[in-house]
């Protein structure tokens, strides 16, 4: 049996998680990681993508993030969520609306790096727009 | 002498008045206990902000941070953004906070700085137009904002943002009125940019971070979400002081409308008593007469 380990995911409206938990699966903006107890220190920033943390008991529990950071430390693990939600809770017109918020931020964008930086956020959302939402 | 009836009326008009400010009283107490529920789950996440925020700040020389957090290097042009309730009824709360911003106001134009002024919330929108009409560059409207989410203050942070990385200001003052208890608020200014960082705590036993991007690039994403965690947590405190104020304002009025009405009663009785002695006084004297 892995080692468990304290991870908290928080999202600045309330604390969603709090608890031992053996593996998190996070979407960091490099690219997926697992963390397992005792991993280095690290510190990486989140980009939309869901969240696997898996109980002791091997059962698994799955949040939808919107961007944010997570604090890897031996000890634990924080994520700090921009906007996290249940993966069962998701509302689909929610996902869109914030599909359609970002398209209308790179209509407006003013400079090449905003446009850029918001459609690098529009291909992560629609990319998971799609893992989740099956047409 | 007011008659009878112009007393009667008057009696059942403050009785009425009594009522609703009872009403309003019970309607802010079970908001304030929203807004207070509210303002305690956002506060985990601030508190780790600010752990994280020191971890990283203390891994990156002081060199080359971000400009929101070094700020322009100058102390002459001051923005602030001031937040008040949207309604009045709730005693001297966006007084308080207005004449907070306001005396900052003076003592900054009196040291020679330029001054300029975001208000958020209508009712400080109201009072500081009054004197700085002239100062205040823009308002943000929450009137409409049933509970108040993260993107609100994710909206003001841009605007306050934007405005900084056009050189609109060097230094941003942070208006609001901090919730101590439900009878006392207390207006606070804190400046947020630029912004002061908590000291790093050696929780982590001093371990050397990895970064994934690198330090400076995750430290400039983190600025600008701790400004909205700041004024996220300012809005918070906001709303549940609001109710707060308005709950005791609302409950004095309930106690000053009752004293009222004992009172009107008391003159009600003893002017009806006048009146049915003289009525007495009247017969008896006729009969005599006879």
């Amino acid at each position: 049996m892995a080692k468990a380990f304290k991870f908290e995911l928080v999202s600045p409206e309330r604390l969603l998680l709090s608890e031992e938990v053996v593996e998190v699966v996070i979407s960091g903006t490099e690219g997926e990681m697992t963390v397992m107890a005792d991993h280095a220190p690290t510190m990486t920033s989140i980009k939309p993508g869901i969240i696997t943390a898996v109980r002791p008991g091997g059962e698994r529990e799955q949040f939808v993030v919107f961007g944010g950071f997570a604090d890897i430390t031996p000890e634990g693990c924080r994520l700090l969520a921009e906007s996290a939600t249940r993966v069962a809770d998701l509302d689909r017109n929610d996902l869109l609306r914030r599909i359609e918020a970002v398209r209308a931020e790179i209509e407006g964008a003013r400079d090449h790096e905003t446009r850029s930086r918001a459609e690098e956020f529009l291909g992560q959302l629609t990319t998971l727009e799609g893992t989740l939402l099956p047409a | 002498m007011a008659s009878l009836k112009d007393l009667r009326n008057r009696i059942a008009s403050v009785k009425a008045t009594q009522k609703i400010t009872k009403a309003m009283q019970m309607v802010a107490a079970a908001k304030l206990r929203r807004a207070q529920e509210a303002a305690e789950a956002a506060r985990p996440y601030a508190e780790r902000m600010s752990v994280v925020l020191a971890n990283v700040a203390g891994s990156i020389a002081g060199t080359d941070a971000p400009p929101l957090m070094a700020g322009t290097g100058k102390d002459e042009v001051h923005l602030l953004v001031v937040c008040t309730a949207e309604r009045g009824l709730c005693g001297s709360f966006n007084s308080q906070i207005a004449r907070l911003a306001r005396e900052h106001v003076r003592g900054l134009l009196a040291g020679g700085k330029k001054v300029k002024i975001l208000c958020v919330g209508k009712k400080g929108y109201d009072i500081l137009r009054r004197d700085f009409s002239e100062l205040i560059i823009d308002r943000v409207d929450l009137r409409e904002v049933k509970q108040l989410g993260f993107s609100n203050a994710d909206a003001i942070a841009k605007k306050v943002i934007g405005l900084f990385e056009e050189g609109q200001f060097d230094v941003c003052t942070l208006f609001y009125s901090r919730f101590q208890s439900v009878i006392s608020q207390v207006p606070t200014a804190q400046q947020i940019i630029p912004a002061s960082v908590p000291e790093a705590e050696a929780e982590s036993g001093g371990a050397v971070y990895e970064y994934e991007p690198d330090a400076a690039s995750i430290l400039a994403d983190l600025i600008p979400r701790n400004i909205t965690v700041q004024i996220f947590r300012a809005l918070l405190e906001n709303a549940a002081g609001e109710m707060g104020a308005k709950m005791t304002a609302m409950d004095n009025a309930t106690r000053n409308a009752g004293e009222m009405i004992d009172k009107l009663t008391i003159t009600y009785n003893r002017q009806r008593q006048a009146q049915i002695t003289k009525e007495l006084i009247e017969i008896i004297s006729g009969a005599e007469a006879l």
